[in-house]
């Protein structure tokens, strides 16, 4: 009988067991695992997309329903997300060359005067998990730079976070700007944050508030959905 | 108030915070509900001004984590002392991350707080310390006389910085600077202020604001 203080050979373990020890290692924000298993997968010949979806999205998605569940506080979540970036590193680049299929584009960026970014990495991450391309603005970002990243990325999402109640009414400033360019209507918006709530979203005008990463994740897909449906009734 | 600043723990303001005074007939009394991390600041000013009617309840310091329990947790205690007979009751909680809840349970409950996004605004002073935030100073972190005791507690341990060799980055990686906020001139609160500083890696600075704001609405309170 095996010892429970043995250590696991991951290059040993059949795929099923592989991609449940994977979704153990990101829940316990194990990197280095991440990569070696993620390798380990790829060179069993499992599609880069598969890797991402079945290994390492399915893992965060137990990591952020512990989370929602108060099982799980922000800090384990950060090392998991950590591992889930490790993973990404590797698997990006082979995304893109494989023709992965893209569910939609999303800028979002942290506004100005606030340089808070662990939610909105979060959130960046889960949807680049889950399908999206996303372009990452950082942190203390003015009007403009929203706008010209809007411009030049046409996504189909724009993200807005702020964590300090000081900073998160800037939000409505990018709103109003999009609204006098005539141009609020070609993003969805979806704004997020520690202090935030569903009224503050709905009195700055955002489409939605999302209260967490999972969330951001669902409302997203589910905006794209909707889009789509739209665009095939009108085509 | 009877109760000595000197005496009252820090961990317990953190984690349990303070009951309010018992006094049988608070007719005539007014209860200051605050934060537990502004107690010894609220004990101080009402001991060297005289406000023996100001009467002192606190919520856990440590609610300062989870601003999203604050709202309701203000609200049952503002409830609580209504029932006790208190008919004057001042919230000095500033909003603290409740993104405008806390405003509106006020509303609902007849109170009124003490202004200021946080207690590090309202101890600078809310309008220096807007003007501040807007001339640029955005990445920095700020420490109380309360803070700098509770270090251990409510940030390291707190944030979970102690969990794994990588949070500190994570967590204050996009800051510069921890500015020290002093209320009090107390060489000890300054050291500890600084080792925080260096334990983040962020450079130090100390601004000695005393009370700031805190003064101006605790005489307002009292003059009820």
């Amino acid at each position: 009988m095996a010892n429970q203080d043995d250590e696991i050979i991951l290059s040993e373990l059949d795929d099923d067991e592989l991609v449940l020890q994977m979704h153990d290692d990101l829940y316990d924000g194990l990197r280095e695992e991440i990569e070696e298993s993620v390798n380990i997968l790829l060179g069993r010949d499992w599609a880069p997309y598969d890797v991402l979806t079945k290994a390492l999205v399915e893992g965060m998605r137990i990591v952020g329903i512990d989370f929602r569940d108060g099982i799980l506080f922000v800090p384990e979540v950060l090392l998991s997300a950590n591992a889930m970036k490790a993973g990404m590193f590797i698997l990006r680049p082979l995304l893109i060359a494989t023709g992965a299929p893209r569910l939609g584009k999303m800028v979002i960026g942290t506004v100005k005067g606030d340089i808070h970014d662990i939610g909105k990495n979060l959130v960046s991450m889960m949807m680049e998990g889950a399908g999206f391309e996303v372009i990452n603005l950082g942190i203390n970002n003015s009007v403009e730079k929203y706008l010209d990243a809007l411009e030049s990325e046409k996504p189909d999402i724009l993200g807005m976070s702020a964590l300090l109640t000081t900073t998160m009414p800037y939000m409505k400033v990018v709103i109003d700007a999009l609204k006098e360019k005539g141009i609020r209507d070609d993003y969805v918006v979806m704004v997020g944050g520690a202090p935030l709530n569903e009224e503050f979203g709905k009195a700055i005008g955002a489409d939605a508030y999302c209260r967490d990463a999972a969330v951001a994740v669902e409302t997203a897909k589910e905006f794209m959905f909707r889009k789509n449906n739209i665009l095939a009734a009108g085509g | 108030m009877h109760l000595d600043p000197k005496t009252i723990n820090d961990d317990t303001l953190t984690e349990t915070g303070l009951a309010a005074t018992s006094v049988a007939d608070v007719s005539g009394r007014v209860l200051l509900l605050a934060c537990g991390a502004l107690a010894r600041e609220i004990l101080a000013l009402t001991r060297l001004n005289g406000w023996s009617h100001l009467d002192l309840a606190c919520l856990p310091a440590k609610l300062h984590n989870e601003p999203q329990k604050i709202p309701d947790a203000v609200r049952a205690k503002v409830r609580d002392a209504r029932a006790r007979g208190y008919t004057k009751v001042y919230v000095v909680y500033a909003d603290c991350g409740t993104g405008g809840l806390l405003d509106k349970v006020c509303a609902e409950e007849g109170v009124e707080r003490i202004e200021g996004p946080h207690c590090y605004s309202f101890f600078d002073g809310n309008e220096a310390f807007a003007e501040r935030s807007e001339a640029g100073e955005i990445t920095s972190f700020y420490l109380t006389d309360f803070l700098a005791r509770q270090f251990d507690t409510l940030i390291w341990a707190g944030l979970g910085l102690n969990r794994h060799l990588d949070m500190p980055q994570m967590v204050f990686g996009n800051y510069e600077k921890i500015i020290y906020l002093a209320q009090t001139d107390d060489p000890i609160l300054e050291a500890k202020a600084r080792a925080a500083a260096n334990r983040l890696g962020l450079a130090f600075e100390i601004r000695k604001t005393g009370y700031g704001d805190l003064a101006g609405f605790l005489a307002t309170a009292a003059k009820e």
